[in-house]
């Protein structure tokens, strides 16, 4: 088990090494002007003459031998320096926290609904084998797989916007959440209107949130779906089900606690297709319903090619992927004691 | 020996060009196909795709391009933002910018195949050299290229396409690139796996015993015997790679304005979906078309990608679907 832990926690730094690589070469592909951009504050500067271009490739070391160039980007990348994003016009790493826990909060309740309804019509379906509600389900769940995303946003937001406004908050909240008596403890807007105990802020607030979430989630549920149904076929078959059902035990204890259980060590696998469908999936969701958080920002600066905010935002998702599969990868050998054997 | 090489070399060409050629054929001589058509959603999935590719084949009949020179573009009758009605000279109705979208939508189709055969093409291509070559071969090259997909693969796709995309800059051909880019590993690993455990069987055992070298075992006795897998993912991904084309043009990265593609008749309607004064379906049009296209497009392809998998995969056989 901890040689397995060890042997995984030693990949991660040639990983992110070479995840800095990609990013790096995709800094590679832009002109020198683009590049120069992502250095500079103001935009202005870059409709000089050439003669001041040049100096200012000089003064940022852009005329270097690639592999120096490489060495001080990675070293101002470890110190959290991603350059200047003009389209939020803040320091990228600034914009990135700013807007990290907007999407957190989307991501964390989109997240409770799709992995408890899934679960509960996988195992629905798997228990109804060959049933009609089985093969509804089936059906649901692919055209749920190939419904896109913005489609099904849109349409959401063009049915029940009257009830469900878009925006993180209304004007008269987000007033009271900016004033000085608020205090954002954590930048989620549930959170902070309970610990401040404004439940009209609150209220609020989930409102906002209803549509996206339930956009969100849809990304995901028919992927778990899926998986919950074969794996729990697969369980079903096994001996100790049999035994279970044999000593007499109900159903329903077989099925949620015999059968289930077991059946949710593939299910744990996903989690890593999970989060990078939520980051996706964030990214259309935040645009269509004008709700500020990463990937909004990210997307307005894809529109205002402004280069240095989406190399730093691949960059954090490449991060946070990479942090998340191995937390997943570690969690799966303690939880599946076979693993540690491969 | 170095004449009988020189013999060799072009039959071996011709003999790699007639297998890639008889791939259909075997899937007809394999029963697979007699099998998908009494399965009703492969029937449902095929049904779609076939109507996809008549809709493609007859777009000059079904909307003749105004210029002829380039089809593509999506002919506007006036520069007003607000969206009009289906009438009879636009049975779908215009969209924002007076665009036609049974135009966009009919040329469109041609635009959704285009992307979806190229991309995967090309990165089932890509990743079935590189799946191969890193099995075969096995050891410290193994392990590099294995660690290389895992680097591809720690970027979530759209975010990934959507940021090379950006820097490629604007337009179709950019976008395909990017979706090529990092759209090969997963074939790439299928591909390794299979051959891993392939590799070991009997008959290749055989085959090298008898003195074939390393790239005719590799592409007349291994890859043969492994190509189903990439063909279930290879339909599956028709539908993702169309998918997530049409979502970067909705996200204003994808193709040029005006150009015929789904995803950026969508992004037109963005501004619409809100309705009029008390009518907030007044705009139903301009989302309900082009996102009817895209969902059943994806869901032909995922249809008959799931009901391939059914089909060959050894452990659903001899049992019900």
């Amino acid at each position: 088990m901890l040689s397995y832990i060890l042997r995984r926690l030693l990949l991660v730094p040639w990983v992110l090494l070479g995840l800095t690589f990609i990013i790096f070469g995709f800094l590679q592909l832009l002109g020198p002007n683009q590049r120069l951009s992502t250095y500079i504050r103001d935009p202005a500067q870059l409709k000089q003459g050439p003669e001041v271009l040049k100096q200012l490739a000089h003064k940022y070391g852009l005329d270097d031998p690639i592999w120096i160039q490489y060495g001080r980007w990675l070293n101002n990348v470890i110190h959290g320096n991603l350059g200047y994003s003009e389209s939020a016009n803040m320091p990228v790493d600034k914009a990135i926290l700013r807007f990290l826990p907007a999407s957190t909060e989307l991501a964390l309740y989109a997240i409770i609904p799709m992995i408890m309804g899934s679960i509960w019509l996988g195992t629905l379906s798997a228990v109804h084998h060959n049933d009609p509600l089985d093969h509804a389900t089936r059906i649901m769940a692919l055209t749920g797989w190939s419904f896109p995303t913005f489609v099904f946003g849109l349409l959401v937001l063009m049915l029940l916007y009257h009830w469900f406004p878009a925006g993180r908050l209304s004007i008269w909240a987000d007033r009271i959440v900016n004033s000085p008596g608020f205090v954002r403890y954590t930048g989620m807007n549930t959170v902070d209107a309970i610990l401040n105990g404004n439940l009209p802020v609150f209220l609020d607030a989930l409102r906002h949130m209803v549509l996206p979430v339930i956009t969100l989630s849809y990304v995901s549920w028919a992927l778990i779906l899926r998986v919950t149904r074969s794996s729990m076929l697969e369980t079903l078959r096994q001996d100790y089900i049999t035994t279970a059902r044999a000593k007499g035990l109900r159903e329903s204890v077989v099925i949620k606690k015999h059968a289930r259980r077991n059946a949710m060590l593939p299910v744990v696998t996903l989690a890593g297709l999970m989060v990078a469908g939520l980051i996706n999936g964030v990214v259309i969701v935040e645009t269509i319903f004008n709700y500020h958080g990463l990937g909004l920002f990210a997307v307005r600066a894809a529109q205002q090619l402004d280069f240095a905010a989406i190399l730093g935002f691949a960059l954090f998702n490449g991060l946070l992927l990479v942090m998340t599969n191995l937390v997943i990868d570690i969690l799966y050998a303690y939880l599946d004691p076979r693993v540690k054997l491969q | 020996m170095r004449m009988s090489s020189e013999y060799e070399a072009p039959g071996r060409f011709y003999s790699f060009v007639l297998w890639f050629f008889l791939i259909p054929v075997r899937i007809y001589r394999s029963k697979i196909l007699r099998k998908l058509l009494k399965n009703p959603i492969s029937v449902a999935g095929f049904a779609l795709v076939i109507f996809f590719a008549v809709i493609a084949l007859l777009a000059p009949v079904l909307a003749p391009p105004a210029r002829p020179s380039r089809p593509y573009q999506i002919p506007r009758s006036g520069y007003s933002a607000v969206p009009k009605p289906p009438s009879p000279e636009h049975p779908f109705g215009t969209t924002e910018g007076q665009y036609d979208i049974y135009y966009g939508i009919i040329w469109g189709t041609r635009t959704a195949f285009y992307v979806g055969l190229v991309v995967v093409g090309a990165a089932a291509g890509i990743g079935i050299v590189i799946g191969s070559f890193s099995a075969y071969y096995g050891g410290l090259i193994d392990e590099g290229v294995m660690r290389i997909t895992d680097i591809f693969m720690s970027f979530p796709f759209l975010v990934a396409a959507m940021v090379l995309t950006t820097i490629l800059g604007k337009g179709l051909d950019k976008v395909i690139v990017a979706l090529i880019v990092f759209g090969w590993m997963g074939y790439a690993r299928v591909i390794r796996s299979e051959i891993l455990s392939i590799r070991e069987l009997a008959y290749v055992e055989a085959a090298r015993a008898l003195g074939a070298n390393d790239v005719r075992i590799i592409f007349r006795h291994v890859l043969p015997n492994s190509i189903y897998p990439i063909l279930v993912q290879a339909s599956m991904d028709i539908g993702s790679m169309v998918l997530t084309a049409a979502a970067l043009s909705f996200l204003g990265v994808g193709a040029e304005p005006g150009y015929a593609d789904w995803g950026q008749m969508i992004s037109f309607a963005r501004n619409w979906i809100l309705g009029g004064q008390g009518n907030p379906l007044q705009f139903w049009y301009t989302v309900i078309y082009p996102g009817a296209a895209i969902l059943f497009f994806c869901l032909g392809w995922n249809l008959l990608g799931d009901a391939l998998r059914d089909v060959l995969d050894p452990r659903m056989r001899g049992r019900k679907a």
